[in-house]
């Protein structure tokens, strides 16, 4: 695989240095001097000194052949932005990843249609909502290309499916229990599983149905 | 009639005193404060402090209402993304971005955004300038 990795910080340096690990073939584009010298000798020369958002340095990195994935993670969301519109709608490169730093950026990502991205805040977010829930449901995963997401709820004692089978609740059409988790033991949720208070449930959804499961398993 | 302008240099806040003259409501947005001395004393427009990609703030300034929308920080990345916003999130209907590196201004200008790149039009205009010289 011939994967371009634009930006050479922490993130670019580690996923171009496992991937050479793994015998696929990289190249890292820099734009900062100092840090490329760096770089470059440790990478063999696989480094290429630029702005990622100049085509001609794209070029230079081989952006033409194209790359079976370019990977875009500077620290500024609209050069990760940029380099993945040309990358994809320039150069016809089949697949990006972008970087997000600040996650009020994400909505700029998806207008655009850059999609998978990845924000180290949102999921250290997530997961501090998932180790201290302050919302009673918690979001773990999305899964922007099957559009569907994974939730987590805490049954409520107030809830109406507290002391029910999963069978005899009502799920919306676009919603599926996965797994029930009581006392630090985990199961899969099958009809005949009942549900107590303090029970954490996994859910697949669609999103959209997240106020729908919230009434039945919480409320 | 009402503008909006982001980026408050020597491009943006004489568009955005133009604009004003001839007797639309601007308001600009600009990262620094101190952006706002180049308007001068006066000026009776709005003025919002904060970053063109952040949506807070281009909602603030009336980005929603706006029927126009200028462009022109000193960052061209900054500049594509917030125009695109301008475009595709809120329908704005006529959006102009200052683009300096010429290949980005080609690869954007056909999305429906009005590119101005001013070192593109130095490099022709030098260029032709030349080999006419050599005609003359």
């Amino acid at each position: 695989m011939f994967v371009l990795v634009v930006g050479g910080g922490k993130v670019g340096v580690n996923v171009t240095r496992t991937l050479l690990g793994d015998r696929h073939e990289v190249v890292l584009v820099e734009q900062d001097p100092d840090r490329y010298e760096l770089l470059d000798e440790e990478l063999e020369h696989r480094a290429i000194l630029g702005d990622g958002t100049e085509t001609f340095v794209l070029e230079q990195a081989g952006i033409r052949r194209p790359p079976d994935i370019v990977v875009a993670v500077t620290g500024d969301d609209e050069d990760n932005l940029v380099v993945s519109q040309l990358a994809r709608e320039a150069y016809g490169v089949p697949k990006v990843i972008a970087r997000v730093n600040d996650p009020r950026n994400q909505a700029h990502f998806d207008l655009l249609g850059i999609s998978p991205t990845v924000s180290a805040t949102s999921m250290v977010m997530a997961l501090i909502q998932h180790e201290v829930p302050e919302h009673e449901l918690v979001h773990l995963l999305e899964l922007r290309k099957e559009n569907l997401e994974i939730v987590e709820v805490e049954i409520g004692s107030q809830s109406p499916a507290a002391g029910r089978r999963v069978e005899q609740l009502s799920l919306p059409e676009t919603a599926r229990l996965i797994s029930v988790m009581r006392d630090g033991k985990a199961e899969v949720a099958v009809g005949s599983t009942e549900l107590r208070a303090g029970d954490q449930v996994l859910a697949v959804l669609e999103p959209g149905s997240e106020e729908a499961l919230r009434e039945l398993l919480l409320s | 009639m009402k503008g909006l302008v982001v980026g408050c240099g020597r491009v943006g806040s004489s568009v955005a005193k133009k604009l004003q003259k001839a007797g639309w409501d601007v308001a600009i947005v600009d990262e620094s404060e101190e952006a706002l001395m180049r308007l001068g004393q006066d000026w009776p427009g709005e003025f919002h402090v904060g970053h063109g990609m952040d949506i807070a703030v281009l909602e603030q300034a009336g980005i929603q209402d706006a029927d126009a929308v200028v462009v022109a920080t000193d960052g061209d990345n900054t500049n594509i993304v917030v125009a695109q916003v301008a475009k595709r999130r809120y329908g704005v209907p006529s959006v102009a971005v200052r683009i300096l590196d010429p290949a980005r201004a080609s690869f954007y200008e056909d999305r429906d955004l009005y590119v101005v790149s001013p070192t593109r039009a130095a490099i022709e205009s030098l260029a032709s300038w030349a080999l006419d010289g050599a005609r003359r």
